[in-house]
């Protein structure tokens, strides 16, 4: 037993057992005081406030010496209850609330909810192609940055600071082409049932083309310091592992369920804005395990790239088509502009509707201020976003505001692998299996 | 739903200028009637060839916006779900999750379960929805079938209070654990304070009377 007290590493008896409390400083006292119990089994309390637990996620660790015995889950820290709020909101109004669940990729989150409303309303094939075009090409384009942030983030937890530097380079990359067309670099609540709030700004579609050449040019970049990287193998390679019984019968869905050996893309076997005619490929490995995930990411960058590509291909000949559904009682009445600020109403609507059609500024006021009504009934729709299915889960009573909405989301479900991927296995390598499920806590807890 | 009437609050639908073309549509909905279209005749009839019990445990079948929706008791859940995923015509793999919805107005059958199944062989969904009173809200597991539901069961309980049977740690996941009721319910405010900002107060969201 320790003499003194450590001012950083304290204990104290409790009906469980030995708690011992450490913060950052000296934990000699601590060590000595644990070595010297028979005990080998610890309890260890990891997060939510940790560097490598992706975000505010708990984990409970039962210890056997170094290897993991019983791995638990906490989670709940970033629940805000965006589903509760979205029921006193029009249908508009929770795109809002939609995009900031999974903040890392907040166009899925808005098509998925989108489409929803637009099957409920009976649109759903109104839709303008310039529209699914343009939501298709902000969907890949998400998933680019939203894939270099889980292995940016995933490498800077297994040691590797490089791989972030460059990751979050291209992910500026993005996010520059995102300010451009929304006025947003996140959360832009750009896609709205209908379509989308604004066309593409002109000279938009060549830098988009410039990005994507240059994009082309920088993976190399990590290509070249983790493929095939000994030290990086030795960390990934046979660790997490989950087959794909194990996928099955957790839910999984997304790179984690692709990486052991199943082709299973939702853009592929359940097409939805068009996929159907994009060409590219659905990226695969068979070794189940997080360097497999890690190259089933690094290869859908590039069919990304291919279907951003053939994306802005698409757009030149609809050039100066519309972009939301032409149904006056459901499309978004304003005229958006990007400013300095973000998204706002043209001038030239404002002076429309103030100056020159009362007929506008009647469909503007009765859509702004009470939204568009939804026929009853319920409909799931599913989008496949960068960490798998994301389906939505929504009913209307007819009325102006959702009468429930709900998210199936990837990441939460996800998680529950956790254990399955790091029991019996080392401490150190539960980072690398829950970096490899790449688990977003604002849409594991909404 | 139930209509609130006040001094200033809206009646009706709420519209006053006319303007909306929408009928606002009754929420309870009916039976659907044969033939149901897509896959989901043969879908039918490989469950109830599966299952002898088909007629007693599916309370109606009901196809809307191309979608099929199965209404089970609560007790049968089980063994459909069961037949549904290992059946060689239907394997349903995949449990996407269940999740809750409330219809007070709904009498004895006010909580709502709904699950969501996929099978990758077939390329199918499917719809199953579970409704019990609130006074007994009790229904089966799915765990032992999908253990992926595990965590979706956790957060039903949570948010709606349903109880689901034979779950192997039945608490609540997202709001902390000595928190009291269930937030996702109608009869649960939105909550929120009010916002002062320069003599000029915002009431808080459950008390604006739009809101209510």
């Amino acid at each position: 037993m320790s003499t003194y007290a450590d001012p950083y590493a304290s204990s104290r008896e409790t009906t469980e057992g030995r708690v011992y409390s450490v913060t950052g400083g000296d934990w000699d006292a601590l060590a000595t005081e644990i070595g010297a119990t028979k005990e080998e089994r610890v309890v260890v309390n990891m997060g939510p406030q940790h560097p490598s637990t992706h975000g505010v996620l708990r984990l409970i660790l039962e210890l056997e010496g170094e290897t993991v015995t019983e791995a638990r889950c906490g989670i709940g820290y970033l629940h805000t209850g965006i589903e509760k709020n979205t029921e006193y909101r029009t249908w508009t109004q929770g795109v809002t609330f939609v995009t900031r669940m999974d903040y890392l990729a907040p166009i899925f989150n808005e098509v998925a909810y989108c489409l929803g409303v637009e099957k409920l309303l009976g649109i759903t094939n109104d839709i303008p192609e310039r529209a699914s075009v343009i939501r298709v090409l902000m969907m890949e384009l998400n998933r680019i940055s939203s894939h270099m942030v889980a292995l940016g983030t995933g490498a800077l937890e297994l040691g590797a600071l490089s791989p972030m530097i460059f990751a979050f380079r291209e992910r500026e990359l993005v996010l520059d082409l995102f300010e451009m067309i929304s006025g947003l670099r996140m959360n832009m609540a750009y896609v709205r049932p209908g379509g989308v709030a604004q066309d593409i700004p002109a000279g938009g579609v060549k830098k988009i083309r410039e990005t994507v050449a240059q994009l082309r040019e920088n993976f190399k970049d990590n290509e070249k310091l983790l493929i095939g990287n000994t030290i990086w193998m030795k960390r990934t390679q046979d660790i997490g592992y989950l087959d794909l019984a194990g996928c099955t019968t957790l839910g999984i869905t997304g790179p984690v369920l692709r990486a052991s050996g199943l082709a299973w893309d939702l853009r592929k076997t359940q097409p939805y804005c068009g996929y159907e005619n994009y060409d590219f490929d659905v990226v695969t490995a068979n070794s189940g395990d997080v360097y497999g995930r890690f190259l089933v990411r690094m290869g859908e960058l590039e069919q990304s790239l291919r279907i951003v590509e053939q994306a802005c291909d698409k757009l030149d000949p609809l050039e100066g088509q519309p972009v939301m559904v032409a149904d006056k009682k459901i499309a978004w009445p304003s005229q958006l502009s990007v400013g300095s600020d973000g998204m706002g109403n043209s001038l030239n609507h404002i002076r429309e509707i103030m100056g020159e059609s009362m007929e506008a500024l009647i469909h503007h006021f009765k859509l702004v201020t009470e939204g568009f009504r939804v026929p009853a009934g319920q409909v799931y729709t599913a989008v496949e976003s960068p960490r798998g299915e994301t389906g939505v889960h929504l009913v209307s009573d007819g009325g102006t505001r959702p009468y429930r909405v709900h998210f199936r989301e990837p990441s939460f479900n996800n998680l529950q692998a956790t254990a399955a991927m790091s029991e019996g296995g080392m401490v150190a390598d539960i980072i690398a299996a829950v970096a490899s499920i790449d688990p977003v806590m604002g849409g594991v807890d909404r | 739903m139930s209509e609130e009437k006040g001094a200033f609050g809206v009646h009706g639908t709420g519209d006053t200028s006319g303007f909306s073309g929408l009928v606002r549509a009754a929420h309870s909905v009916g039976s659907s009637e044969r033939p149901y279209g897509s896959y989901f005749d043969d879908l039918t009839d490989d469950l109830e060839r599966a299952y002898p019990e088909f007629n007693d445990a599916i309370e109606k079948v009901v196809v809307d916006r191309g979608e099929l929706t199965l209404f089970v008791k609560a007790a049968k859940l089980v063994d459909v779900a069961r037949t549904l995923r290992d059946e060689a015509k239907l394997r349903f793999e995949y449990g996407m999750g269940v999740n809750g919805v409330h219809y007070p107005e709904d009498k004895n059958r006010e909580l709502h379960a709904v699950y969501e199944l996929m099978s990758l062989t077939h390329n199918r969904r499917i719809r199953l929805e579970v409704a019990v009173p609130d006074s007994n809200p009790h229904i089966p597991s799915l765990v032992e079938v999908w253990g992926g539901m595990n965590w979706h069961e956790r957060e039903t309980y949570d948010m709606f209070g349903i109880i689901f049977d034979g779950h192997p740690a039945l608490t609540r996941i997202l709001m902390p654990d000595d928190w009291q009721g269930h937030p996702q319910r109608k009869d649960y405010p939105l909550g929120g304070i009010a916002v002062e900002y320069k003599g000029a107060t915002t009431p808080a969201p459950s008390e604006r009377r739009s809101y209510r």
